[in-house]
């Protein structure tokens, strides 16, 4: 059935490892940036911090709750995103946000590694926002308070 | 359970005949929006095909009917509740609509600074932030009567919160997001001893048990067309005709107004003054033919029909490894919340959604509750008077699926 074949796409084993054993689920110690993503609708949170050095994503975690989909995209976020910089970093967000929105086809899925696994997500118009709240928090961060702390 | 086939009750929901996803359509979202049967479709589309015109204006024969049809509705409304007098129903957009209605003209008029307000910890939205807005306002104070562990009021807190500042408590008849069927009777008795008059959010009420407003006792009481089987965008604020008649009115526009000069204007009389503007006459159309469907039906009968399948499905979902349930008050409308395993609500409502399977995950409008229970969400499928209980062991099975894709 081409139901469940769909289900395995969204829920892959790697994306249910991470959703259950998420990487990075931590504050960043000495963050220079954090920003708050929250989706009212089904009620997730997260929060990314990150310490930006030279325009180079040194470190970055996220906190929170969520589904599945938002905690497993949050996790192998951090993991894509570290010693990036900014632009890159930005642009990958464009390319996962094709991804999970426009489906395999539509990028260069090899080049996007372990997040390629993403991509079942387009075949689900209602969970782009699960998979994009971790990436849309973390530009805030990158955008909001560049390199200077907001917690003071 | 004479004359109540939930067979022949199906067929006339042509929605329900549909394959979604390659799977029999199950729906259990009634909560959330009620399906049509096709004497409400028909009744609309009948309407604008032979009686469509502007009411309370016309001199010709086409207002004439569609008056006849708007204010039918009122009194086929009035019949439902028990009103004493269909002036004291008030066509409104819906539920929230009539909360707010409330909120600004009895409140705006009776409740001021210092004054209190009561709710209750599992008010839907509607029935908090319209009270928010109106402290803000104000300077009233939000007062909340809490619930216990099983999602019932914790009754005993009530005298003491009914103050000499109380001006009005405000309580939903059914929780949206626990199913508890509230004692709003005994509430309006111990409120009107004080001296407070009492609104009553009857949203998920309406459509699982008979209601009698001069029975409850309540001053207002709120409902919405479309979980009751009837269009959105329809819905009514019942009001004791002697708090209607001391009330400003809501908006302001046609149709409320006796006169205007630019001087001067004087307010319609109850229920018009609430009413500013063409009303949705197919609205009021389309949910008389609601009431008379479910009046055919028998409201007793479908109260037996809903706690009966409420009864199986309770026991059904007991069953499944790892699911609680959220809300298990003693009386307990046609709602399930709940929660399964470790799995978020909406990996639950997507996997159950390929099953074919509708079922609403979140926090329903209603996160004091939801965080009195520490749970950001919840699924919550809910029962109407169509469904069956193989719409039941459908949702048991597709949740062992979720187990299984979550191990
Ligand atoms: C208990 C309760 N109150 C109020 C509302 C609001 O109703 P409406 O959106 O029709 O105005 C709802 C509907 O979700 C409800 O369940």
């Amino acid at each position: 059935m081409s139901a469940s074949d769909d289900l395995k796409d969204l829920y892959q084993e790697v994306v249910l490892e991470h959703s259950k054993r998420p990487r990075n689920y931590r504050v960043v110690e000495g963050a220079t940036a954090e920003a708050a993503g929250h989706n009212p609708l089904c009620g997730d949170q997260l929060v990314v911090t990150l310490k930006v050095e030279g325009g180079v994503i040194k470190d970055v975690a996220f906190q929170g709750q969520g589904c599945a989909i938002s905690k497993a995209s949050a996790s192998l976020m951090t993991g894509a995103v570290k010693d990036r910089t900014r632009a890159e970093a930005e642009d990958l967000f464009e390319r996962v946000h094709k991804l999970v929105t426009e489906g395999p086809e539509s990028v260069d899925v090899d080049a996007l590694g372990k997040l390629a696994v993403l991509s079942g997500v387009s075949e689900f118009p209602a969970r782009v926002k699960c998979a994009s709240l971790a990436w849309h928090t973390l530009r805030a961060a990158l955008e909001g308070h560049g390199e200077a702390v907001s917690t003071e | 359970m004479s004359g109540f086939d939930v067979n022949q009750v199906r067929k006339d929901f042509p929605i329900l005949h549909q394959e979604v996803r390659g799977r029999p359509l199950v729906y259990l979202d009634s909560a959330a929006t009620a399906q049509k049967p096709q004497a409400v479709i028909d009744a609309l589309v009948r309407f604008y095909q032979h009686d469509n015109a502007n009411v309370h204006r016309g001199v010709h024969v086409l207002s004439e009917r569609a008056t006849e049809a708007y204010e039918g509705a009122r009194e086929t409304v009035r019949r439902f509740i028990n009103a004493r007098d269909a002036k004291e129903v008030v066509f409104v957009r819906g539920t929230t609509e009539a909360i707010n209605l409330v909120a600004q003209t009895y409140g705006r008029k009776h409740i001021g600074a210092g004054d209190e307000v009561l709710i209750t910890q599992m008010e839907h939205h509607a029935n908090i932030v319209p009270w928010r807005m109106l402290c803000e306002q104000t300077g009233a104070v939000l007062k909340v009567i809490p619930v216990d562990d099983r999602g019932e009021l914790v009754l005993d807190a009530v005298d003491a919160l009914l103050t000499e500042r109380t001006r009005i408590l405000a309580v939903t008849h059914v929780s949206n997001a626990l199913g508890t069927v509230v004692p709003v009777k005994e509430l309006t008795r111990r409120a009107h001893a004080k001296g407070v008059p009492v609104l009553v959010d009857g949203a998920q009420a309406v459509t699982h048990f008979p209601v009698d407003v001069q029975d409850l006792g309540c001053d207002f009481y709120a409902f919405s067309g479309h979980k009751m089987f009837g269009p959105t965008g329809i819905g009514v604020l019942y009001g004791r005709k002697e708090r209607l008649e001391a009330m400003p009115p809501y908006q302001g526009g046609g149709d409320m107004i006796l006169s205007v000069t630019m001087e001067k204007v004087t307010y319609n009389r109850v229920p018009y003054r609430f009413e500013a503007g063409t009303p949705n006459l197919e609205g009021a159309v389309g949910l008389a033919a609601a009431i008379r469907y479910l009046e055919a039906l028998g409201m007793e009968n479908v109260a037996a029909h809903d706690r009966e399948l409420l009864a199986y499905a309770t026991k059904a979902l007991a069953s499944v490894p790892g699911l609680r349930m959220v809300g298990t008050a003693r009386e307990k409308s046609a709602v399930l919340s709940f929660m399964l395993a470790d799995v978020h609500p909406h990996d639950v409502g997507t996997i159950l959604d390929r099953e074919g399977i509708c079922i609403r995950t979140g926090h329903h409008c209603a996160q004091p509750v939801m965080q009195h229970f520490k749970v950001p969400a919840t699924s919550r499928a809910s029962l109407a008077l169509y469904n069956t209980r193989e719409d039941v062991d459908a949702l048991v099975r597709a949740l062992h699926k979720v187990l299984e894709v979550f191990q």
